[in-house]
């Protein structure tokens, strides 16, 4: 899924001189501190870690009271996600106004009614309320359904995601994964174009859509 | 008048909606005529009419479809107007439009979440200026607040995250009204066993723990203990607290200490709060052990209770939150509770804390009824080749200071068997257990502690073993006097750990009701050794009667040892074997510590200090 990505970092945590005979638990909860928040230096918000401690020794750093520094290597999880990236989220809510999903489960997102493409229509049918495609009737968005979205902004502090449903290949995600052709035909040449660059490494040239649709259903596929 | 022009004009549902809208994005460009209109509707909550009922409806719910229009800085009037709404206030029509309103806010822009959040958990607490309008209002309001809550959680997974900050800030202080503080508590405990409990439930009842160490604090000793009480004793352990004090009053004006006690606490305000708090938690103690998740409030508690009631100074009553649990739950939180105390002074790394522990430890294994014999055998195991692996490779002489932790450990171990020798020795296998631990060898070393230790404890035990035929101890001690006192203080230290029996009977009406049962008190004891003696009118009923049993003379020749002395001599008369009349009948002998300890005194007395 895009905004995740692995980093390798380079870390010196500092510990206090009580915890000498406790270390690894010390650096476990010093690195869990981290967790689910947004963190400039990594650029993203820390989602796991898996921590590799080198050796046994660590400087001790003069001050009030002796901290030790031990330095570790540590693979970080980070969650980024930036405009225009394309996100996949659980629904949770459905309103007339809005969708709300949950990404990846801490992570809420929330596409409010603007973002909504015409195309989907809130109906409420048997008590339940669900967006249907105009065009496509099978093409539903029901709670507990995974819902591909673009992001539109993150809020960092409370990990917020803002989303849209605008762009044709947003949407129900097993729907779109089924239909590729329905939606990839109803995107205009330029964004198909556009779409092509992105995936297929600046090849411009223009293929005829065949050729086209099946690297795409490819990299769909393997993504 | 804005609310009029908005009732003349009759809109659908959807066209409020779009005026709803624009009025919102109106604002952002400068036009506030309908803003401000929408803002003066939510602002009245004044004996609300139906239409007005009505009409304020309808714009929360146009204003939940609208959310996504609304911002932070230009609609700061309309914000600020939701979010001093409270629930209180209004019919359920309007709270449930309320609450949809904010679950809209909260999961619409990160901005709001907190806001959200903060008006939820003020809403645990009515308004100021609300009348109590009964039960049903109260059900109404916390059970939307709950739901909403959770609502927002499921829509904003890291709600229990901001919601944990919240409520540990939001919490109201020490001086606010009971009901408030009570309702408060409430809620935290709701959350506390509600679906966000695992994240948000812990921390809340940290917070209450804190709390009732608050109170605790509040309440000073030298407000219940009057110096100037050095004729006046205990004659009962305050067993009989459901006597109202009234009773107490003898001889005219004269009371008791134990009058004045309660005198004090029911017109403390603090002491009223803590006590309905605890009872408050008590009750929820109990509801937890029959849904059967008392072992992990329990871990919690016991998390809190080494942090914060441990290492605060001689907590006087929130300890016996721990009491009341682990008389729920003998087998898992009885034993939890010892263990984790015994852990400490075995290998804690604070000394100070360490003798807390075993005080605590002392007095919990003495005075819980409900501890299984053996299991008091098993911690006395424990404690004593503690000490004996200390002292084995001691030289030195005696020395309070420099063997503090040492002489805590006697001092606890006499205390134990004080109160339980006799159930020990009734049953073969413990008695063999007990002869095989050591203890003559720990009391006998030459660091002296049957010297050093709280005299009237030594006494105490060295009566008991001598009317037992177990050990092999002096049967009295060579030396009396000033002396005594002093090295025991020496070894407390600032802090009086030597006269520390955090278990002592709870002074708090309400609460004892509770840990009564469960409790034992000293003369429940003292009548198993001396059966006989009962009718030479030691009995509790004269005593209860305000006899003068033992009357500890008032001349006392003993420079600073004076009011340590007071203090240890008032509470001492409960734990009397002798016969009280002697020494006063007799004009025999003065013996000062004739009884033993059972009260916990706070190092009042300047000289200690």
């Amino acid at each position: 899924m895009a905004g995740l990505e692995e980093c390798e970092a380079n870390l010196v945590v500092f510990l206090h001189p009580s915890k000498a005979n406790c270390a690894s638990d010390a650096i476990l909860s010093e690195l869990s501190s981290l967790l689910f928040t947004y963190n400039e230096t990594f650029g993203g918000v820390v989602l796991a870690y898996d921590p590799s401690i080198r050796s046994n020794l660590a400087k001790i750093v003069p001050g009030t009271f002796p901290c030790f520094g031990v330095q570790l290597k540590a693979k970080l999880l980070l969650f980024n996600p930036k405009p225009d990236m394309v996100l996949e989220g659980e629904v949770v809510k459905l309103t007339p106004n809005s969708i709300h999903a949950v990404v990846l489960g801490f992570s809420s997102a929330v596409i409010a009614d603007d973002d909504i493409r015409d195309e989907f229509k809130h109906k409420v049918k048997g008590g339940e309320e669900v967006y249907v495609s105009r065009t496509h009737r099978k093409h539903k968005i029901k709670v507990g359904a995974i819902l591909r979205f673009t992001v539109k902004s993150f809020d960092e502090e409370i990990l917020h995601i803002s989303g849209s449903l605008l762009a044709p290949h947003t949407g129900g995600a097993r729907w779109l994964d089924k239909n590729t052709d329905e939606w990839s035909r109803a995107d205009s040449t330029a964004t198909k174009r556009n779409t092509d660059k992105l995936l297929i490494n600046g090849d411009t040239s223009m293929k005829n859509d065949e050729q086209i649709e099946k690297p795409k259903k490819r990299r769909r596929q393997q993504s | 008048m804005g609310l009029s022009n908005m009732d003349e004009l009759s809109f659908t549902d959807s066209e409020l909606d779009n005026h709803v809208r624009n009025a919102l994005k109106d604002a952002i460009q400068g036009d506030c005529d309908f803003y401000n209109q929408l803002v003066a509707v939510i602002h009245r909550k004044e004996a609300l009419v139906t239409e007005e009922v009505a009409l304020l409806v309808t714009c929360l719910k146009a204003m939940t479809g609208a959310v996504s229009c609304v911002h932070i800085v230009h609609h700061r009037s309309l914000l600020a107007a939701i979010l001093s709404m409270s629930l209180w206030d209004y019919g359920t029509d309007v709270m449930d439009a309320l609450v949809e309103l904010l679950i809209s806010l909260a999961s619409s822009n990160g901005d709001y979440v907190d806001l959200c959040l903060e008006m939820l958990v003020m809403n645990f607490m009515p308004p100021p200026a609300h009348s109590a309008r009964g039960l049903s209002r109260k059900i109404q309001v916390l059970d939307r607040v709950h739901s909403t809550l959770e609502d927002i959680s499921n829509l904003v997974p890291l709600t229990p995250l901001r919601l944990q900050k919240i409520v540990r800030d939001k919490m109201p202080h020490i001086y606010m009204k009971e009901h408030v503080i009570m309702i408060y508590a409430e809620n935290i405990l709701r959350l506390e066993s509600g679906v966000m409990g695992e994240l948000v439930g812990s921390t809340g009842l940290v917070a209450l723990m804190d709390k009732l160490i608050e109170f605790d604090v509040e309440i000073s000793w030298e407000d219940i203990v009057q110096d100037d009480f050095h004729k006046d004793m205990f004659d009962i352990e305050l067993e009989d607290l459901e006597n109202p004090v009234d009773d107490i009053v003898q001889d005219g004006d004269e009371l008791t200490r134990d009058a004045l006690i309660q005198r004090f606490l029911s017109s403390n305000l603090s002491a009223q709060k803590l006590d309905s708090l605890m009872v408050l938690i008590f009750e929820y103690l109990k509801s937890c052990s029959e849904g059967g998740r008392l072992v992990q409030v329990f871990e919690t508690l016991l998390q809190s209770f080494q942090k914060t009631t441990l290492t605060a100074y001689k907590s006087k009553f929130a300890q016996f939150i721990m009491f009341y649990a682990c008389s729920l739950d003998p087998d898992n939180c009885g034993k939890m509770f010892a263990n984790a105390l015994i852990d400490i002074y075995v290998s804690g790394l604070n000394p100070v804390w360490r003798m807390s522990a075993v005080a605590y430890l002392a007095s919990y294994l003495a005075r819980a009824k409900f501890i299984p014999i053996s299991f008091v055998a098993a911690m006395l195991e424990r404690m004593v080749s503690c000490c004996f692996l200390y002292c084995e490779n001691q030289d030195d002489n005696i020395n309070p200071k420099a063997h503090k932790l040492f002489y805590a450990g006697c001092q606890a171990i006499m205390y134990v068997l004080c109160f339980r020798l006799k159930q020990l020795l009734v049953i073969p296998r413990l008695k063999s257990q007990l002869l095989l631990m050591r203890i003559d060898d720990v009391l006998k070393h030459h660091l002296s502690p049957l010297q050093v230790c709280l005299l009237s404890i030594v006494e105490e035990f060295l009566r008991l073993v001598k009317e037992n035929g177990i050990f092999s101890l002096p049967e009295t001690l060579v030396e009396h006097g000033l002396l005594e006192s002093e090295r025991s203080r020496i070894f407390g230290g600032i802090e009086r750990l030597d006269m520390f029996f955090p278990f002592d009977p709870c002074l708090l009406r309400k609460c004892d009701s509770y840990i009564r049962p469960n409790y034992v008190y000293w003369s429940m004891v003292r009548s198993t050794y001396y059966e006989d003696e009962e009718a030479e009118g030691t009995s509790d009923e004269d005593v209860a009667e305000g006899d003068n049993g033992m009357n500890i003379p008032d001349g006392r020749s003993h420079g600073e040892g004076d009011s340590d002395g007071d203090e240890i001599d008032s509470s001492l008369d409960k734990m009397s074997i002798t016969p009280r009349d002697s020494s006063h009948k007799f004009g025999g002998r003065m013996r000062r510590f004739t009884q033993m300890p059972s009260k916990i005194r706070p190092s009042t007395s300047p000289e200690s200090l």
